[in-house]
């Protein structure tokens, strides 16, 4: 019991993560195509500088959160997975650098370098992060000793690219539609006439990868045996209708959240699937990392549960707030020089 | 060069290179906090100006320190997988509370700090640096609580083939974790006031912003007196405190072969390379090494003959570290006291001046000199006693470790460069022209 309430923490936490930097990277690939001058790629820094760094502690937390939780699966997922983790560490660390270096020396050429930076920093990892996810749900050919018996080109397989291109696609749109809330005039309009556009593709691709994953994937399996978790499924497909509505209506902040929901629960939908795996072995079931094979002692899954359950909630709190404060759309007053 | 060498050697540039960062960020987010609440309170806008000087410095370097300490938790699973299997139950934990905990608010509140300042009043806007400053701190003390578990593993037993919890308030209060984290935590804050002094010395000396860089100075003077006069004692303490928990560290340390009572103390002392024996032992006070380990002449003190070879740690390093970190602390203590008698005078004292303007990189050094102490010193234990560094590493390709180390090395040192020269260029800027603060 405690194993599984971990594991639904975890995809929480994921679920969070991507729902969060989702847009920072979605808006990030967009850049160059959005912004047509100076002043609307101010708009853009501004739209994520106030959020980015909190989002993806989100990332820390559910890493961290594996190692306290399952440290086993941890061990064997990060070295399996070393090439493509250690990509998305330097993607991350240039998008980091690059969102508080930019503004720092009023040069065209030292901009425009940060900005390709920033754009590499937010397609990499989103992309890889797809890939990484839709191998961990199909599987990897790990050994009884949890040994990799791959490279990085193994997870270049037709289900992990596809999952690649759903998460950009997946955050593309959420990223547009974070820009069609704090952007004003023209920007606004562009970023939402990019949302419908973008939101014809998501429409498009969620019922795809569904298919795919049904052939590639035994992450049906779980849902066929206990019908009622069909209803996380019917959540994704809830919030897609309740985005498209909105997005119809230009109803942006609602688009939004119904776009947070759609990727929330589009990850807990899989990790659900998983269950009670963390890391299936394509070799051999009984190498695959479970929740019974590589969690915690149950003294460590208290006492971590009790910290989660004080902490967490305090987080949303303060980090809702900062939402909050930040919520209304950019104007001209708000971008010169400030500080960052 | 095997993954084991490699990971090391990965784990050191990406430690030490992180490790450059955090000090100031701890510390120059204590001063930050300070000086805006001195606005707050006296309405002086020198204070804003000034808060907002150093606040532009504390951002560049907070990023960076953010952007490379996501590098640490990954790697603990990239190169380190048989550690974190083993110890995940307790270390992983303590990470992870670090992150839910501290790091949440530390990135949360920073954000709201640099964007904030027309949202929020004055006295809210200095409060979220005081949280930023005491997440910060407190983000510390859970990865010194971690690293000091590896240096003194309780708490524990081991079961299914690891490390299992068994208390956790024991992991937390034991003496070598509160030690450890008050002694960097005060190291960070001794580095901080020298930058800023430095700093403020650097201005002072071309007699520009007089105003704001006295009262700086002065700030960071009395912060940096106090703090440096803690860490002498308090590292006094620690070090005896391994006297009886890691032996063969403490021995490394001065260098100590023979077990014996009324072990002595050598002015001079140099370990070979061999790491068997001393090549110069000169200036022999009796007694002294076991005062300093056990607060008694008579104590004994064991030498590192006592210890197996293959269970000593590379002397040279550490004794070489440990003399570094010691010189300079007590220096940094006499600078101190000297500033404090010229505190009313530092426009005067060109010469002062200019010796706190070249000594912002020493404090740097001794902090990468004490981590060299921490963690050589542990050595050849990853955990100590527990768990060999060598059965610790990934069963991963080399190739893969030597790419990635390439990579780091490239990366840092631009990202160093780029860091160096924008928090230079923030420093020479001056704070902004009163009147004329953009907020």
């Amino acid at each position: 019991m405690l194993e599984t309430t971990w594991l639904i923490l975890w995809g929480l936490l994921w679920g969070v993560y991507f729902m969060l930097d989702g847009f920072d990277f979605g808006l990030a690939m967009l850049l160059p195509f959005l912004a047509e001058h100076e002043k609307d790629k101010d708009t853009i820094y501004h739209a994520i500088g106030p959020f980015w760094d909190g989002n993806e502690v989100w990332l820390v937390a559910a890493g961290g959160v594996t190692f306290a939780a399952f440290p086993a699966a941890y061990a064997v997922m990060f070295s399996s997975l070393y090439s493509s983790l250690m990509i998305i560490l330097f993607a991350l660390i240039l998008r980091a650098v690059s969102i508080e270096f930019r503004g720092q020396i009023e040069s065209p050429s030292w901009k425009s370098f940060w900005d390709v930076c920033l754009m590499a920093g937010s397609l990499v990892p989103a992309f890889l992060f797809g890939v990484v996810f839709a191998n961990i749900f199909k599987g990897i050919p790990i050994d009884g000793a949890g040994i990799f018996q791959g490279s990085i080109l193994t997870l270049f397989n037709v289900y992990g690219i596809a999952g690649g291109i759903f998460f950009v696609i997946l955050f593309l749109l959420h990223g547009s539609l974070w820009l069609a809330i704090k952007s004003e005039g023209t920007l606004k309009e562009r970023s939402g006439h990019l949302s419908r556009r973008l939101s014809r593709a998501v429409t498009a691709v969620i019922p795809l990868f569904l298919i795919v994953t049904f052939f590639q994937t035994d992450l049906f399996d779980n849902y066929l045996h206990t019908p009622v978790l069909f209803l996380i499924p019917v959540v994704v497909v809830v919030a897609l209708v309740m985005m498209l509505v909105s997005i119809g209506r230009g109803a942006w902040w609602r688009a939004w959240f119904a776009s947070s929901g759609v990727i929330a629960a589009t990850v807990i939908f899989a990790i659900v699937g998983l269950y009670p795996n963390l890391l299936p072995s394509s070799l051999d079931p009984s190498y695959s990392m479970t929740i019974s094979n590589s969690s915690s002692s149950p003294l460590t899954l208290k006492i971590m549960l009790t910290v989660v359950l004080v902490v967490v909630p305090l987080v949303i709190i303060y980090q809702g707030w900062v939402y909050w404060l930040f919520r209304e759309p950019l104007s001209e007053e708000d971008l010169p020089h400030e500080i960052y | 060069m095997d993954a084991l060498s490699l990971s090391r050697l990965q784990f050191a540039v990406t430690t030490y290179f992180h490790f450059l960062f955090v000090p100031l960020t701890l510390g120059l987010s204590v001063i930050c906090a300070i000086m805006e609440t001195r606005y707050v309170r006296s309405g002086n806008r020198d204070y804003l100006r000034m808060t907002r000087f150093w606040g532009k410095i504390l951002i560049i370097n907070f990023v960076v320190g953010v952007a490379t300490g996501l590098t640490l938790e990954f790697q603990f699973g990239t190169n380190w997988s048989q550690y974190s299997r083993y110890v995940g139950d307790i270390f992983g934990s303590l990470l992870a509370i670090e992150a839910t905990a501290a790091f949440f608010m530390e990135s949360v509140f920073i954000a709201v700090w640099i964007f904030g300042w027309k949202k929020l009043s004055p006295k809210l806007h200095a409060t979220v640096m005081w949280l930023v400053a005491g997440a910060s701190t407190f983000s510390a003390f859970w990865i010194l609580v971690a690293n000091s578990w590896m240096q003194h593993p309780v708490g524990y037993v081991i079961r299914n083939g690891r490390a299992e919890l068994t208390d956790f308030f024991a992991v937390i209060l034991q003496s070598y974790s509160i030690l450890t984290f008050l002694h960097a935590t005060a190291a960070a804050y001794i580095l901080s006031g020298f930058f800023v002094m430095g700093v403020s010395a650097y201005h002072l000396l071309k007699q520009q912003h007089t105003e704001i860089f006295t009262k700086s100075f002065r700030i960071a003077l009395v912060f940096t007196l106090v703090t440096s006069i803690f860490t002498v004692v308090e590292g006094h303490m620690h070090g005896a405190d391994l006297a009886d928990k890691q032996p063969a560290k403490l021995a490394a340390l001065e260098s100590v072969w023979e077990t014996q009572s009324y072990s002595p103390f050598y002015l001079v002392a140099l370990p070979n390379l061999k790491n068997d024996g001393n090549v110069i032992e000169f200036g022999r006070i009796p007694a002294v090494m076991s005062i300093l380990a056990h607060h008694r002449p008579g104590a004994t003190v064991t030498g590192l003959n006592d210890i197996p070879a293959d269970l000593r740690p590379p002397v040279l390093p550490v004794f070489l570290g440990f003399r570094f970190m010691v010189g300079l602390g007590m220096l940094f203590v006499a600078l101190m006291i000297y500033g404090w008698f010229r505190r009313d005078r530092l426009e005067s004292s060109p010469r002062f001046l200019k010796i706190m303007l070249y000594a912002i990189p020493l404090p740097y050094l001794v902090c990468l000199a004490g981590w060299t102490v921490t963690e050589v010193g542990r050595q050849p234990w990853i955990v100590y006693g527990l768990m060999k560094t060598s059965d610790a590493v990934s069963p991963i390709a080399t190739s893969q470790v030597g790419l990635s180390l390439a990579a780091f090395i490239i990366t840092y040192t631009l990202i160093g460069i780029v860091a160096f020269i924008l928090i230079a260029k923030a420093v020479r800027q001056g704070p902004e022209s009163a009147g004329k603060e953009t907020i």
